[in-house]
This record gives structure tokens, sequence and C-alpha cells, in this order.
């Protein structure tokens, strides 16, 4: 499947919007996380604009593919990209974090139609999704499971033994995406806890690997595909992202990962993104 | 006297046999033979049900399941952090996976993952702990749980089962794959007196009085092989002039509160019986109840804040309060707190 130059452009659009929402959600909020959802942008507007087979209308339809968010402290993005792709009113973003909102701090599947599980504590995330595949393909249904991981959650042992598992089942309906962003909460990975080689890891462990540049939304698109033609093994996108993508400013700044802009921040910040969005439709 | 309306085995007092619990039970069987069997048949019932095994298959009796249903059977190794997450997903699709392991495993080790992917998501996961309490004997404190029911307890949307006897175990296995929730269910692993028949009342949530003399006057709450040991107590204290009524509490949560608080109404003292410790299990479970609905001097059986060790399950027993000389003391104990 090809995919001509304006959809792409369309795509990007889409994720100028999502960033723009993730912003003003969380300043609104007054906490959260902003630097992965920013980075994961691009890949999220491909997945809901693009690569996923779903109906925002009819959030349980069972032939949707399934995506799991395993890092749930990148709900903003998720919620955003759901919101925008007509899951529910953009609006509704701003309620994040709120008392009695759908929108809760790390996502809740009771609370929100449309997200297949509840994530936070991080590690869980790959053998929640290997384990609905490995159920999938028991009972012989077709649709495809992606899980959206990030780095710094690899230190629990959680995820390796999902990715052992998914592996030794060949679980070739299974295609995981990692923000790989180089940073968490102490610092950069490779001070906290070194992770590299990563992708050679994933490849010793049995997946299929895919390196990407993970805003650069015609490889996402090709690896998404490249993905369902293997099918005795799992797939990673090991898609290297840039955290705080969309403003320059905060960039790659591990400091970023886990707090939210200022009401000031916030007007700079869609200050620049719209500057950017302007860009695109020139 | 026992209560003919429970179906009870006729010759629960009078055949021979050695048991870990000081009794002498006519059959004696461990609690987790009965998930091996219950499983098997619900997974004949319901296409639905699968096993999920962290290389302990045989001992967990989770073979029975293997051995009819491989297809539905999935080892995941010694992983028991990945077992619970994986049996979320496969629930999240339509599936009903039973997970085995020892209980300080799982959910142990996995207890987190059991919250957020099992609990919070209401996924009906059924977390079998196996080798839970001091009957697990040689292999020492690290693999005999004692803390597993305050674990599970404290969790919402999580049902929490502790069988009597392998029959018992068998048909909680059975109602646990019906329930749509997560669920604990804790099994033992040496041999103890099966007390229960097919035509013995099980219903999740509904305690059982297995025994009650006319006028009595201490309630005993017991759960898991200790209710065994409980009626033994309970027929020796009726030949000397003390009534009691001992109930079979195989629900922890929810608990039965209308027949714990008629039951501590009507005698006007409780003892709780656990091979578990006391903080946090049934004896907990019952003093929070009767505080507030029923104050009632109460007298705990239990591990008292200790680990276990190695031994034989008889001598564990008798070492850490739990025989049958010790729930003896302590209805008199709660007899004497009332001037009895």
């Amino acid at each position: 499947m090809t995919i001509t130059d304006e959809e792409v452009r369309q795509i990007a659009l889409h994720a100028n919007d999502i960033r723009q929402t993730i912003v003003r959600m969380l300043a609104a909020a007054g906490s959260g996380h902003t630097a992965g959802p920013l980075g994961m942008s691009d890949i999220f507007a491909a997945l809901y604009f693009h690569v996923l087979k779903h109906d925002p209308k009819n959030p349980s339809w069972p032939e949707r593919d399934r995506l799991f968010l395993s890092n749930g402290h990148i709900a903003p993005v998720l919620y955003a990209s759901m919101a925008h792709s007509g899951y529910f009113p953009v609006e509704e973003c701003l309620t994040l974090r709120k008392f009695g909102s759908r929108l809760q701090g790390h996502p809740e599947r009771h609370m929100l139609p449309g997200l297949e599980s509840t994530s936070g504590p991080l590690g869980s995330g790959i053998s929640q999704a290997a384990g609905y595949a490995y159920a999938a393909r028991m009972d012989g249904r077709d649709f495809r499971v992606y899980v959206a991981t990030s780095d710094g959650e690899h230190d629990e042992g959680n995820s390796w033994e999902g990715a052992m598992f998914a592996s030794a089942k060949k679980l070739g309906n299974l295609t995981q995406v990692i923000d790989r962003n180089f940073i968490q909460i102490d610092g950069n990975t490779e001070d906290v806890m070194p992770l590299e080689p990563f992708g050679d890891k994933y490849r010793a462990f049995g997946w299929h690997v895919i390196d990407i540049d993970g805003h650069d939304i015609r490889q996402f698109i090709g690896a998404c595909e490249e993905a369902k033609t293997v099918t005795d093994k799992p797939t990673l996108i090991h898609a290297r992202t840039t955290p705080g993508k969309g403003i320059k400013s905060i960039e790659n700044d591990y400091l970023w990962h886990g707090k939210p802009p200022s009401k000031a921040e916030e007007v700079v910040f869609l200050k620049e993104l719209e500057l950017a969005r302007e860009e695109l439709l020139k | 006297m026992i209560n003919k309306e429970m179906h009870l085995r006729e010759d629960l007092f009078s055949a021979k046999g050695g048991s870990a619990s000081g009794g002498d039970g006519p059959t004696m069987v461990p609690t987790r033979n009965g998930f091996g069997k219950g499983v098997v048949e619900a997974g004949r019932a319901d296409v639905r049900v699968v096993v999920l095994s962290a290389d302990l298959a045989e001992s967990t009796r989770a073979d029975a399941f293997q051995k009819e249903f491989p297809e539905r059977f999935v080892e995941v190794g010694v992983a028991e952090q990945n077992m619970a997450t994986v049996a979320a997903g496969m629930a999240a699709f339509g599936k009903i996976p039973f997970i085995t392991s020892y209980a300080t495993f799982s959910p142990g080790r996995n207890w987190e993952q059991i919250r957020t992917t099992a609990a919070i998501n209401n996924m009906p996961v059924k977390v079998c702990g196996m080798h839970a309490g001091l009957l697990t004997g040689p292999d020492g404190a690290t693999h005999q749980a004692l803390e597993d029911i305050a674990l599970m307890r404290a969790m919402p949307n999580m049902i929490v089962i502790s069988p009597c006897d392998a029959e018992e175990g068998r048909r909680a296995t059975l109602a646990a794959a019906k329930t749509g929730t997560p669920v604990y269910l804790r099994f033992g692993r040496d041999k103890t007196p099966v007390m229960t028949t097919p035509e013995t009342p099980f219903e999740i949530g509904k305690a059982q009085v297995f025994w009650k003399s006319n006028n009595p006057k201490v309630a005993v709450f017991a759960t898991g092989h200790l209710v065994h040991s409980a009626l033994l107590a309970a027929r020796e204290l009726e030949g000397k002039g003390i009534g009691t009524a001992v109930v079979n509490v195989h629900t922890i949560k929810p608990l039965d509160k209308d027949l714990i608080v008629s039951l501590a109404r009507e005698t006007g003292s409780v003892v709780t019986v656990e091979e578990h410790q006391i903080a946090g299990g049934l004896g907990g479970a019952i003093a929070e109840l009767l505080a507030q609905e029923c104050p009632t001097p109460i007298e705990f059986v239990g591990v008292q804040d200790k680990f276990g060790q190695s031994g034989e399950p008889k001598e564990l027993l008798e070492a850490y309060g739990l025989g049958v000389s010790h729930i003896i003391e302590a209805i008199k104990k709660a007899l004497a707190r009332r001037g009895i």
C-alpha cells in the first residue's frame, strides 16, 4: 500500500492538532507528562488516522485492531488522538486529571470506551497485548494487536518476560511500537540504566525489528505494513523519537518528562505549534 | 452436633489415618487436587476456560487440564508477573484464565500486576495460589504463604475463597469460573481431611454452619482445612458440656455478614481459626465486621506475626499455635472473658 505526499501531510496536520490539544490539556490539568506525548504525536496520528482498523463511533467493534498503551503516563497523546479522530469531543480533553473525568491521569479501561486496558504501572503492556494476541489467535481472529511502550519501562523485568512470551508463542499478529526517546524521570536512559543495544536485544529475543525515525510518518506506516508480512514472530518498530518534539525549547530535556506547561508556557508553545501548522499548510 | 443439612461425610470423625491438622479424617486429599479436578470440569463446561502455568504444572495440579486441553493450556515459564498480565490480556479478549503457581509467588510476587490489570480492569482472571500456609512444610518460610488472604482481601473487585477441603476446592473452582470477576482461590499442599460431599451446598459468599450444639456459647469461624480441627475441638468440648457453633467461612470476601453477625449475637463470643497471619486475614475481617455491627469478644487462632520454617506440617501447626488444643484453649478463653 503506497501513501501519497498529501496523505502524509494530512497526518502531519493531525499530529499538529494532537500536539496543540496535548499542550492545552496539560496546562489545564496543571500536572502530567509533556515530553512523551509530544514525542509520540506523529506515531499516534498515523495510528489513528491511517494504520488502525477502527470505528470511533463504535469503539467495541469486534473486528477493530487493538491498541494497548503500556506506558500509561503518555495518556494525553492517546486521549487527544481519540478525540481528534472522533471518539469524544475534543473539549473533553480539558477535563484530564479532574475529579469525575473519564480521562484519568493514567488510562482506565472501564472509564472510557475505546481504551483496551488500564495502565500506568510500567512494564505490563507487552504481556497484556501478547495475552490478547494469543487468545485472538486461538479463536482464529485476524485483527492485529498493537502495543505502544516506552524505553524506560524496559527497566522492568515484566517487559522482558512479555517479550520472551510473545516470541516463544510466535505472535505474528502483535506489533510493538517503542518510543525510544532516551529519557526517563531520573535522567537519560543510558545513565539511569543503559538499554543499548536496544534493537539487538530484541533481535536476540526473537523479534522482527524495524528501526525507524519516529517522526517520519511514511517510515512508520511502511513499518506497520512490513510487520503484517511477518507471520511467525512479533515485530518491534524501534522508533527513535525526540521527547518534547515540536517545542524546540524543551526537546530532549528529561526535566520535561513529568511536568506540564504553565499557563504562560502554554501560550508560547501553542504559538510555536501554530507556526508549524502554517508551514504545513503552505 | 454435626449439621445434617450440610450433608457432610458420615465418617467425618471415625476413620483412621493421620491428619496434618491433628484430626483423623477418613479421606486425606490435598485441596489442590480439588482444583485439578474442578478446573478440568470447568474446562469441559466452558470452552473459554484456559489455564496458565508458571513452570509448576504438576504440583499445582494444572497438569490434569494440560492433558485434557493441551490447546488451552499456556506455559509461561517461571514468570508470575508475565502470567498475570498475559492472563489479563486473554481475559480482555474473552477467555476465562486460571493462573496457577504457589501463593507466595502469585499473588505474592505479581500483586501489582493483578491489582492493575485484573482487579482495576475487573477482568475475570482466577488467581490460584497453591502451597498456602504452613502445610507446605519442609520447603520453609519462603514457600509458606501466610499473607496472601490479606493481600487479596484489600483489593477491590476481588473475591477471596479459601476452601476447607478438596471437594470444596473442586466446587469453588467451578463456581469461580462463572463469576465474571477476578477471584483468588487458596489451596494447600499437604493432604487434609475431606469433610464435604457433592451434596454439600456451596455458594460463593455463603458461610456454612457445620456444627451447632444446643445452646452454643461460642461461635468458631474457621477457614481452610482447619475447619476440621475446629470440628474436633467442638466435639471434644461438647463432651465437657461446652456448646459451640463451627462455621466454615470459605468465602472471606465477600464475607457472609448476616450469618456471622447473627451467630455472634446468639453466642456472645467468637473464635476465628485460620492458617494465615492474624493481621488482615479471616480474623481481621471478622473483627472489622463485628466491631461495627455487634461488638463481641474475639480470640484469634492464627499465625502471630511470624514467618514459618521448615518442618513437617503437623509439627509446624502445633509449633505455631494452630493445633486442636489451641482452638480449645481459645474457646475457653473466649468464654472466660465473659465470666463463663
